[in-house]
């Protein structure tokens, strides 16, 4: 390696550099003499594949954050809830049938 | 309370200060050692905060987070361990203070001892093997089907063949393997590296890592040649490595 290659480079999990990161951790996470240290960080059970679509993800839609994602997610999710709701605008109708019967 | 933990890459012997201090660690702090025992640990200072935070939230699903800690450490160990007997940490090993760290090797020197003996004039190398699928598909030819079922025929054909020669690289795999071991003193496999994350279109078929004496290397590197231009797989050599795989307080026997 020379000092030249020294700059900052973007992440890359696909190892662009002179190794490739997915090698590293799949010995970083699973390898070297474990010792318990005096603050515990869990590296065991991370899941690179997860991981990389993460951040595969926020690559994609830099401006996002995960709390705006999380809004938008909700909001498809009523907008789907309410088509339901419309379609099948008979339900809490039959329910209110059901408890007349009953009484 | 200090500001600063003590992170801790590598247990090392007959280190040279002056080539650990030369290095920037995680964060760009200095590199230094801390000796006890006959045992010298090297590490840096890390940010307290940081490392408090991460600990609690264990947010390891920054990936960039994850990547600059893993090459920051890789960068330490790899340089010193050119020319020094290392074993290296698992990633992000800390600790209270120097003092700690002295504790520590004190108490497991018989240990560390052990671990750095075993991994003395071996280094370890990864061999990865990928099947290629596209072999057998090359002799289908490319003419149109002419029927549906014609399609479906020839559909089912080739998903045979993937299959066989998936099977077939497989097979190749084991003699690499076998070959391989036959050169090292242990061996260890690692996960199958997902498409996604190997960038790699072909399968993986083989993700093995070995500890092989340097004696012996030139033997690996012309068993992995003797591979090339094969028709069913393409054998990758990545290393030598630190003995990140092999660096194990326990003993570990050779894996199925």
């Amino acid at each position: 390696m020379s000092s030249g290659e020294l700059e900052p480079r973007a992440t890359s999990l696909f190892g662009d550099e002179e190794v490739a990161l997915v090698d590293l951790l799949d010995r970083l996470l699973a390898g070297g003499v474990v010792l318990a240290g005096d603050l515990t960080i869990s590296l065991a059970g991370v899941d690179l594949v997860r991981v990389s679509l993460r951040a595969l993800i926020t690559s994609i839609a830099p401006v996002e954050r995960p709390g705006t994602l999380a809004v938008r997610a909700e909001r498809a999710e009523q907008a789907e809830r309410g088509d339901t709701e419309r379609s099948g605008a008979g339900a809490p109708e039959a329910g209110t049938a059901l408890e007349a019967g009953r009484g | 309370m200090s500001d600063t933990l003590t992170y801790v890459y590598a247990l090392a012997r007959d280190v040279d200060p002056g080539a650990a201090g030369a290095l920037r660690g995680v964060g760009g702090r200095p590199v230094r050692t801390v000796e006890a025992a006959g045992v010298a640990a090297v590490v840096s200072d890390v940010d307290r905060a940081e490392f408090e935070e991460r600990a609690l939230e264990e947010r390891l699903e920054d990936l960039e987070w994850l990547a600059a800690t893993a090459r920051a450490h890789h960068h330490v160990v790899d340089t010193l361990g050119r020319d020094h007997l290392v074993a290296p940490l698992a990633l992000a090993t800390v600790y209270f203070d120097d003092d700690r760290v002295r504790a520590v090797l004190t108490e497991g020197r018989a240990t560390f001892a052990a671990v750095l003996d075993q991994l003395a004039g071996r280094a370890e190398w990864g061999v990865k093997v990928y099947g290629r699928p596209g072999a057998a598909r090359e002799q289908a030819g490319d003419e149109k089907p002419r029927s549906g079922a014609d399609y479906l025929r020839r559909r089912r054909a080739a998903l045979r063949e993937g299959d066989t020669a998936l099977d077939a690289a497989r097979e190749v795999a084991g003699e690499v393997d076998a070959a391989a071991t036959a050169l090292a003193v242990a061996s260890r496999t690692h996960r199958l590296q997902d498409a996604t994350l190997s960038g790699e279109s072909d399968p993986m078929v083989l993700n093995r890592a070995y500890l092989v004496p340097v004696e012996r290397t030139d033997a690996l590197r012309e068993l992995v040649a003797s591979y090339g231009g094969h028709r069913q797989v393409r054998v990758e050599l990545t290393g030598p490595w630190v003995p990140y795989s092999f660096a194990q307080a326990a003993p570990e026997g050779s894996t199925p």
